[in-house]
């Protein structure tokens, strides 16, 4: 039996088409996945992420815990509420996952994991965690609605009390507030402006239904996935895994090297990699030809197999199929061929980054 | 739920055939398949003039989704694609028993349209899924 969020009932009621994502029964769409993403580069959309796994991470080491466990630093951050993305690693530098930390204070963060992750990402949270006087726990009362768009951020603050819109003014992006039961997050997947919003479970399908209101249009998974692919956010399981290193999957800068003497779980391995050079990178690549390109599919150059697609998808934004690909570290071609099906298509070279703000970049 | 018209042949691989006369059919894909890929978003059309076995794979359907290989489902000769599905492949989704049909075929044997599927047929077979 699948997992349902606490937003599963206002799905069903929308005739949303569900399916099964890493043990949880999601809305892959609401008819239409090229309206919902248009709907988030437009206006406004949102999505229940509700299945992401919450983890409250508490106690006296709580800080060194974190700088230990994860490749970014969060002594970086200063300001309660302040957030930071990381990638939690593997003595050998493979990524576990990736993750979004949130500094609330000297002795509690709470960190959102991934929904198919979940198991072993607690499993080694807490294994790390006995050598530190920390509690890991997993927070499991709350939905999480994420609203994205240009008129995202207006449309939800119509809905909040006189309270809760005076907090969340002027909240910088990547920058969260507690707002009376909401937990208000300016981040998102998507590369528009927009909130992550965690709300008591009790009070989600209540929250959800006054969004729809305010002409929020609801978006399933299917949407979300072009969207994040457009704004080259990386999809774990997809874009990169245990085998997969930080430096080999556009996370290069996610890594905190300073200060040197910090420790973290796969520092040795990934110092060396830098040092003698990642062995592939990851590149973006936007279809010339008529086709679309899908994970798993090859990428020649000059008749050789140089890399493999990641991610890859017809973009509605830009009008042409984009993918990210994972290529050897010495490809220098500004145009490859991709073994879509039975043929070999041209595709240009680009930076992993096809659409910010409503614009195609490519 | 998903329309099955009465007034055409199915096969299970989800394209519907519709008898033109003369032994010349239109062939498409079903409402049914069209709810299941979503979005469509490409299509490559079959080569015209071509002669086909039943069951070989001519034609791809791509939605945003994923890709989906469409066959023929008769045997016979390509004789016209429909060249709209170029610039607009959302017709799939949007009429896909009318302005979304795939191709046309004359068939090598008139016999072989009694070996497809009724509508209701059809209708039993996706119940199953």
């Amino acid at each position: 039996m699948a997992s349902k969020t606490p937003l599963y009932q206002a799905h069903v009621d929308a005739d949303a088409r569900i399916v099964d994502f890493g043990g949880w029964d999601m809305p892959l769409n609401y008819g239409s996945q090229i309206d919902e993403h248009h709907a988030v580069r437009q206006d406004a959309g949102m999505f229940d992420v509700s299945h992401m796994t919450v983890v409250e991470v508490t106690g006296s080491e709580a800080k060194p815990y974190l700088q230990y466990l994860l490749a970014n630093d969060v002594d970086k951050l200063q300001v309660a509420g302040k957030a930071l993305y990381s990638g939690m690693l593997n003595e050998s530098a493979g990524v576990i996952d990736d993750l979004i930390v949130y500094f609330l204070t000297d002795t509690h963060y709470r960190v959102v994991v991934n929904a198919s992750t979940r198991d072993k990402d607690l499993a080694w949270m807490e294994n790390v965690a006995q050598q530190f006087a920390v509690s890991v726990e997993e927070k499991t009362d709350v939905a999480m609605i994420a609203v994205q768009g240009p008129n995202a951020i207006e449309k939800a603050i119509s809905v909040m009390s006189a309270e809760q819109q005076e907090l969340v003014a002027g909240l910088k992006p990547f920058v969260a507030i507690q707002a009376d039961s909401w937990f208000v997050a300016r981040t998102g997947y998507t590369g528009e402006d927009g909130y992550e919003i965690m709300v008591p479970d009790e009070e989600g399908i209540a929250t959800w239904n006054k969004f729809v209101e305010a002409g929020i249009k609801p978006a399933g998974l299917a949407a979300r996935d072009t969207l994040r692919l457009e704004a080259g956010m990386n999809l774990y399981g997809h874009d990169m895994d245990e085998t997969v290193s930080p430096l080999e999957a556009n996370m290069g800068w996610t890594i905190a090297w300073e200060p040197a003497e910090r420790d973290f779980v796969g520092r040795k391995v990934l110092a060396a990699q830098k040092e003698s050079g990642a062995p592939r990178k990851m590149i973006g690549l936007v279809l010339e030809d008529k086709g679309v390109m899908r994970e798993g599919q090859e990428v020649v150059v000059n008749e050789e197999v140089v890399g493999v697609i990641t991610s890859g998808t017809m973009s509605p934004t830009v009008g042409k199929s984009i993918a990210m690909a994972r290529v050897n570290r010495d490809v220098t071609a500004e145009q490859v061929l991709v073994q879509v099906r039975k043929k070999q298509l041209n595709a240009k070279v680009v930076k992993a980054c096809f659409v910010r703000k409503g614009e195609a970049l490519v | 739920m998903s329309q099955i018209p009465a007034e055409l042949k199915y096969v299970s691989s989800h394209e519907w055939i519709r008898h033109e006369g003369d032994g010349v059919v239109t062939v498409g894909i079903t409402d049914h398949a069209q709810e299941l890929l979503g979005d469509v978003v490409f299509v490559e059309a079959p080569e015209t003039d071509e002669e086909v076995a039943a069951d070989d794979e001519i034609a791809v359907v791509e939605s945003v989704k994923a890709a989906s290989d469409i066959y023929a489902p008769i045997a016979g000769t390509i004789t016209e694609v429909n060249e709209e599905l170029e610039e607009s492949p959302e017709l799939v989704n949007s009429d896909p028993y009318g302005d979304g049909w795939m191709f046309k075929m004359e068939l090598a044997d008139q016999d072989d349209l009694d070996k497809l599927m009724s509508s209701e047929e059809y209708a039993e077979e996706i119940a199953d899924e």
